[in-house]
């Protein structure tokens, strides 16, 4: 009586998913692999999870044998064994080999994962809250750094536009400016952060390392061919954790080169339009604050400048923002030790200014005046 | 004189029988006591429940529909906290309290009035908990792991959270010198260790890995509650601190823990396979000396939780191999149930049902950890869906499971009525499957590389979600049942027998009645 019970409720819910599953691209098993490393990871889960379900179904083959075989309402008489020692030795010692069988290719792989040594490429990945900085430290592209952050729409996001959510298929997966690598060639990731622990995670490319602020981490990868590989945060870093995405372009070799001289030559131009002999207007302050607000700010303190009651404070009447300039300048600097407002001080002076000058500005705050990037850099 | 003769017979029955609120608020009677765990057990696992609900009902589609991420993050965190520290854990203590004294016996638990003090810290800690949710910011969003920087960075709810796990350490300390001092003082003569039942064992073990790792965490949560308001510098490295120092504590603490809500489970279960197998459990000696190797191996594999975190490969080498030895003991124990039913004479009531789902699914679970413990395999699957898979194998297949099959089981014995056999079924099936309709498509999820403690996620998830999704609601109103069925059993349920179940024989069914007297034992039985 009990086993009809379920048999009927199983296929009630079978009938009741099938569309779901049917629609349902078969994603069962890790991401196709891009590296020689993550090849060998798949293999390893594959033969551990066979041999998982091959034990898994000896026992409880016997267990269901029992169930049919050995119930009371069949007749079966209850035998009293209750004890056997070589039959417990037999199943300690049976799978304590499996298990050590296991090990053994799991420590050589394990062994080559972790050194790092001669890579042909260094980059550092920083987690921030709540997106990551890259900086190319040493092989072909050193110097270039930039910040890398979700470019998913907010209205795809927050519920306003779900049809252009449904057409996208890198929904929350893509970024402003992705890490580009070359093929071919070891790359080795340092990571850290400036907040708390977030953790680079690509699952195409096998690579999962925590960024723990204050300490530096390291891995490694080598991309078997080109393409766009894509990952998420895999630490939780607070509010916008799902939403700091990692997009690695793998390029050829010469298209590589291609994308380092134009990197170097924006950075060039960047750093003319912000040099420190520049003169800036209020209004250029302000248009360019609304652009770092976008990109720093607005998460916590919120577009309409409101931030959130009692979580983060509205910077929109805010005695700090709206009264003497070394007060603002002070805290976006050095932070709010104990809270979730960290220090800014890695935004330049021209983003600092830029930002506060709009904060001033902007949401029925009328200061009227523009604060310089010479002032923010008087206090560091 | 004569009138106070009168006054003392008037007073006979009720100097051992107190009535009202103060039976319950000053009891010192582990049947009582025994009772308050499982009422407030029941009550968290509705409050865990709910937010598990919500976090379901978020992710059921891609985009945020229903909460803003601060407050998801809120839902996952305290969902964990009350679950495991309000909800199982407490479960298995109203079963201690129940069974031990009766099991072995003894006429009540060492220290009954510390008995008393360690149920009612709970509700107070509770309320922390629940109150936390309404502090400025809202909720500590840190997980229920407490991560540091990220809680010391977070409002002050997370000082309220705080305060709670004090409390609910507290709680357990006592509970565990009570259980050891009970296990090791008071049974009856005869009644030797080895020849106590293993449920007994079980709690007997779990209460020195209590002692053991609970001030650890208490350690821990006090290290951030000092780096946020104290001035120390414990998890900041700007200070000369360490964060990855705070997840070496927690889990010094956390993985011990994991074996206390599963050791009492596998207790429960050693009662319950032999009585419906009509045989004695099989291995006995092994299974006692499984429990106790798992129990001491707990303490050696932290660190596999945490293989991401950037420490030397030759630690992650080592923290692999202990880790998979862990296998070892277990499987001994899955083996030697599967031996106690084989060739025995099985009957499949509702308790037998909900323990062999326990053997089939914890089982499940114990493998997709083992698929964990491999360090290169980790590394894609650390923080993403196949561990969450996995712990709620373990926890509610096993240990949720594992605690029906004992409210069935001895549901009969405490009030001295039979529940509904039907309803109980469809309780079980309706649990079983909506359970694995949760969470097995979680394994594959993981796989697909889905992070954990996300509101949203990328469209490659999503059939996989809403599945998932559908079984968490289904799962939830199926416990509703549950409550419907031990309320319909203790208010109309049909009379019980004193040894409502043949095949069972430990002392609570074969020398006391249903419901058996408000004091048992107050002479000690005779065991041969």
């Amino acid at each position: 009586m009990s086993n009809g019970f379920g048999k009927h409720l199983g296929a009630a819910l079978a009938l009741l998913l099938y569309p779901v599953i049917a629609l349902a691209e078969w994603k069962l098993n890790l991401q196709t692999p891009n590296t020689l490393t993550g090849e060998k990871i798949y293999d390893l889960h594959t033969i551990i999870t066979l041999i998982c379900v091959v034990v898994f179904v000896g026992v409880f083959g016997m267990m269901f044998y029992a169930v049919f075989k050995h119930r009371k309402s069949a007749g079966h008489k209850a035998a009293q064994f209750h004890e056997n020692t070589t039959v417990e030795i037999i199943w300690t010692i049976v799978p304590a080999i499996i298990l050590i069988a296991m090990a053994v290719p799991a420590t050589k792989t394990l062994i080559e994962m972790r050194d790092t040594t001669e890579a042909e490429i260094t980059i550092k990945a920083t987690g921030y809250q709540w997106k990551w900085g890259y900086d190319y430290l040493k092989g072909e592209g050193e110097g270039i750094s930039f910040y890398s952050a979700l470019s998913t729409p907010r209205d795809q996001i927050d519920g306003g536009n779900s049809e252009a959510r449904k057409k996208n298929p890198n929904y929350l997966l893509e970024v402003d400016n992705p890490l580009v690598v070359p093929v071919g060639k070891k790359v080795r990731v340092l990571t850290t952060a400036q907040d708390v622990i977030h953790s680079w995670y690509v699952p195409s490319l096998a690579v999962k390392q925590d960024a723990v602020p204050g300490f530096i981490r390291d891995a490694w990868f080598k991309a078997e061919r080109p393409g766009t590989y894509r990952g998420q945060c895999a630490e939780l870093c607070g509010k916008d954790h799902g939403f700091m995405p990692i997009v690695v372009e793998v390029m050829d070799p010469g298209k590589y080169a291609a994308w380092v001289s134009e990197q170097k030559k924006n950075m060039q131009v960047a750093s003319i339009a912000d040099s420190p002999t520049k003169a800036w207007g209020k209004d250029d302050l302000v248009a360019r604050g609304e652009k770092v607000y976008k990109e720093n700010c607005v998460a916590c303190h919120q577009a309409t400048g409101m931030g959130l009651p009692g979580a983060f404070p509205a910077l929109s009447g805010s005695k700090v923002v709206n009264g003497p300039k070394a007060a603002p300048i002070a805290l976006v600097l050095k932070g709010r030790p104990g809270t979730a407002m960290v220090s800014f001080a890695r935004l330049s002076d021209v983003e600092l200014a830029a930002v506060i000058t709009y904060a001033r500005n902007s949401w029925g705050n009328k200061v009227g005046d523009a604060v310089m990037p010479a002032d923010v850099k008087a206090s560091r | 004189m004569e009138a106070a003769h009168a006054h003392d017979r008037g007073h006979d029955n009720h100097a051992h029988h107190p009535y009202g609120i103060m039976r319950w608020i000053a009891s010192t009677n582990h049947k009582d006591i025994g009772t308050m765990y499982l009422w407030f057990s029941f009550s968290m696992f509705m409050v865990g429940g709910v937010m598990a609900l919500i976090i379901r009902s978020e992710l059921f589609q891609p985009g945020l529909q229903i909460v803003n991420p601060d407050f998801f993050n809120s839902m996952t965190t305290y969902h964990g906290l009350i679950m495991v520290f309000g909800a199982i854990m407490p479960a298995f203590v109203g079963f201690a309290n129940w069974l031990i004294p009766m099991q072995i016996g003894a006429p009540d638990m060492a220290f009954p009035r510390m008995n008393n003090l360690s149920f009612w810290l709970l509700p107070p800690a509770a309320l922390l908990l629940i109150t936390a949710q309404f502090m400025p910011g809202g909720g500590a969003g840190v997980g229920w792991t407490l991560y540091a920087p990220l809680s010391t960075q977070a409002g002050p709810a997370m000082d309220l959270t705080i305060f709670a796990v004090h409390i609910l350490g507290m709680s357990s300390i006592m509970g565990s010198i009570n259980i050891i001092t009970t296990v090791l003082n008071l049974r009856a003569p005869g009644m030797t260790m080895m020849k106590m039942p293993l449920f007994c064992w079980t709690w007997l073990i779990t209460a020195y890995l209590l002692i053991a790792v609970m001030p650890v965490l208490a350690g821990a949560v006090t290290m951030i509650l000092t780096d946020r308001h104290f001035g120390t510098h414990f998890f900041n490295a700007a200070g000369g601190g360490d964060p990855v120092l705070f997840q070496h504590i927690f889990w010094f603490f956390g993985h011990p823990e994991v074996y206390i809500i599963a050791i009492p489970a596998f207790g429960v279960i050693s009662q319950v396979i032999p009585a419906f197998a009509r045989k004695p459990l099989f291995g006995y000696t092994s299974m006692v000396y499984a429990t106790a190797s798992i129990a001491i191996l707990s303490f050696l594999v932290w660190a596999h939780h945490m293989y991401t975190a950037g420490m030397p490969v030759e630690a992650q080498l080592y923290f692999m191999y202990a880790t998979v030895l862990i296998a070892v003991p277990t499987g001994v124990k899955v083996f030697n149930w599967v031996a106690t039913m084989w060739k025995g004479s099985l009957t499949f009531e509702t308790p037998m049902l909900f323990a062999l789902g326990f053997l089939f699914l914890f089982t499940l679970g114990g493998f997709t950890g083992l698929v964990l413990s491999i360090v290169p395999v980790d590394v894609q699957l650390h923080d993403t869906y196949y561990v969450v898979a996995h712990f709620h194998y373990v926890m509610v297949a096993g240990a949720l499971f594992s605690a029906f099959a004992g409210i069935y089981f001895w549901l009969p014995k405490w009030t001295g009525r039979m529940y509904d056999e039907t309803l109980g079924k469809w309780h079980f099936w309706l649990s079983l499957i909506f359970f694995n309709v949760t969470f097995f498509v979680q394994h594959f999820l993981g796989l697909a590389g889905m992070p954990r403690r996300i509101p949203d996620y990328a469209v490659q998830f999503t059939e996989f979600n809403m599945i998932s999704s559908i079984g968490a609601w289904g799962f939830g109103l199926a416990q509703l049942l549950f409550l419907y069925i031990v309320v319909k059993t203790i208010t109309r349920g049909e009379k019980a027998a004193d040894r409502q179940w043949e095949g069972a024989d430990s002392l609570e069914w074969t020398a006391l009645p249903s419901p058996p007297p408000y004091h048992s034992f107050q002479t000690p039985p005779v065991i041969k």
